[in-house]
């Protein structure tokens, strides 16, 4: 048998989702999940030793080959990724989305003052956000969630990995806040049983 | 005051009331704990005048905001008890105005991060870059961009083909199985080359009538490309 850290080299590399550990464990039945997750590490340990462009992180509750962000300008040379911006306004209503998720569509326009329904279409379109269902209450309003995609995008392993907002009361100067992100646009939809 | 009022429509352009009212506690460099009321109600005012004087169509959030200011002056102006456990009323204002900043500052943080698409990307091309290359991305034409082609077409062709009397019969029928056939062995035929290959006008226009016939009976479909402005010819799967 090949060595065990090749293996689950060999199953990331064909992955198009970031693999889950259940997933390596079904296909290696005889091998158990210390093992795998040892073998993992030196895996990661290796790429990073090797500092070549490539290394293996954890996202979205699996893990994935992706580039280093030192590569990006020369990868962007060769695959012409269709980028879209995304607005601060788009950003501001994904993060509310984040970070107090289940949340229904009043709850982000209070916070925000400002009508989202665009916004919340085109976040949906993009598979960063989905419905979770309906909230109990007179009217039955739509709640939503993000999705297992949102994380792949923004690098996180689940939703607790979200990074924790930071309390301002120190407003700062009077500063234009013109932050705008780049986006592939066009993604696939990956199913979402667990964000 | 307005000239004041006027540079800050210059260099933001507010979304809503909360951004503006951030706004103003950033240039006014108030305390968001300790917000004088008074103060930025007015300013806040002055603004939505301005706004009004320049015609624009001020949102209702606007003014339910402007309400709330006013609302809030108003009860700090009442005495109140010593032994009342009544909150600050710019309890109000303040605290939705702190979780909009966490909030504003978390999708800061979520920007910061190194995105897939954009500085890290993974293998499967499709993830990442747009579905194939973005010179291939196609869109559909309608008839009239068709006979607008052909039209071209026609006009192009010298006068000696124009006057060549074609003498054998020739059926769209006939045409039309010749297409088939030329499409199941291409895949795909160029409007334009295919017809800058026919000899005289009466077969362009037989073959130009083929492809509407095929075209109207689902048999064929027709893009165009959208930055040669080819217009090709492909046969759909039959059902």
């Amino acid at each position: 048998m090949p060595e065990l850290k090749s293996i689950i080299e060999s199953f990331l590399f064909v992955s198009e989702e970031p693999l889950t550990l259940e997933k390596m464990k079904l296909a290696l039945p005889e091998t158990d999940v210390k093992a795998i997750k040892e073998a993992i590490q030196m895996l990661k340990d290796e790429y990073d030793h090797r500092k070549g462009s490539i290394c293996l992180v954890e996202v979205a509750g699996g893990y994935q080959l992706r580039t280093r962000p030192e590569y990006a300008d020369w990868i962007r040379k060769i695959i012409q990724p269709f980028a879209q911006r995304l607005s601060p306004a788009a950003l501001e209503t994904l993060a509310i989305i984040a970070y107090k998720q289940p949340i229904m569509r009043s709850d982000i326009e209070h916070i925000r003052g400002v009508d989202a329904g665009g916004i919340i279409r085109m976040l949906l379109d993009r598979k960063l956000i989905k419905i979770l269902g309906r909230k109990e209450i007179p009217g039955r309003p739509l709640i939503y969630a993000t999705t297992r995609h949102f994380l792949e995008i923004f690098g996180l392993r689940d939703i607790k990995d979200l990074p924790v907002p930071k309390d301002i009361s120190d407003l700062g100067k009077p500063t234009v806040e013109a932050h705008e992100m780049t986006f592939p646009n066009n993604f696939i939809p990956t199913p979402d049983e667990n964000t | 005051m307005f000239s004041d009022i006027y540079k800050v429509q210059l260099e933001n352009i507010f979304e809503g009331p909360m951004d503006l009212l951030i706004y103003l506690i950033r240039k006014n460099e108030v305390n968001i704990y300790d917000i004088p009321i008074s103060l930025i109600t007015n300013r806040y005012l002055e603004y939505i005048e301005w706004l009004k004087a320049m015609n624009v169509d001020i949102a209702g959030d606007f003014l339910v905001m402007a309400a709330t200011l006013i609302h809030i002056k108003s009860r700090m102006l009442l005495p109140v008890h010593e032994d009342s456990d009544e909150e600050d009323p710019r309890q109000e204002i303040a605290r939705p105005l702190l979780e909009y900043l966490r909030m504003k500052s978390a999708a800061l943080q979520l920007n910061e991060r190194e995105l897939l698409g954009e500085h890290t990307f993974i293998r499967s091309p499709a993830k990442t870059s747009g579905a194939g290359n973005l010179q291939d991305r196609e869109i559909r034409v309608d008839l009239f961009e068709l006979i607008q082609a052909f039209q071209r077409i026609i006009d192009n062709l010298s006068p000696d083909i124009a006057i060549d009397v074609v003498a054998e019969k020739l059926s769209i029928k006939d045409r039309m199985i010749e297409l088939i056939w030329l499409l199941k062995d291409r895949g795909s035929l160029i409007f334009q080359e295919l017809i800058l290959s026919l000899d005289g006008k009466i077969e362009i226009i037989i073959t130009f009538l083929a492809i509407l016939e095929m075209v109207k009976r689902n048999a064929a479909s027709i893009i165009q490309h959208t930055d040669t402005g080819n217009i090709t010819l492909y046969l759909n799967e039959s059902p």
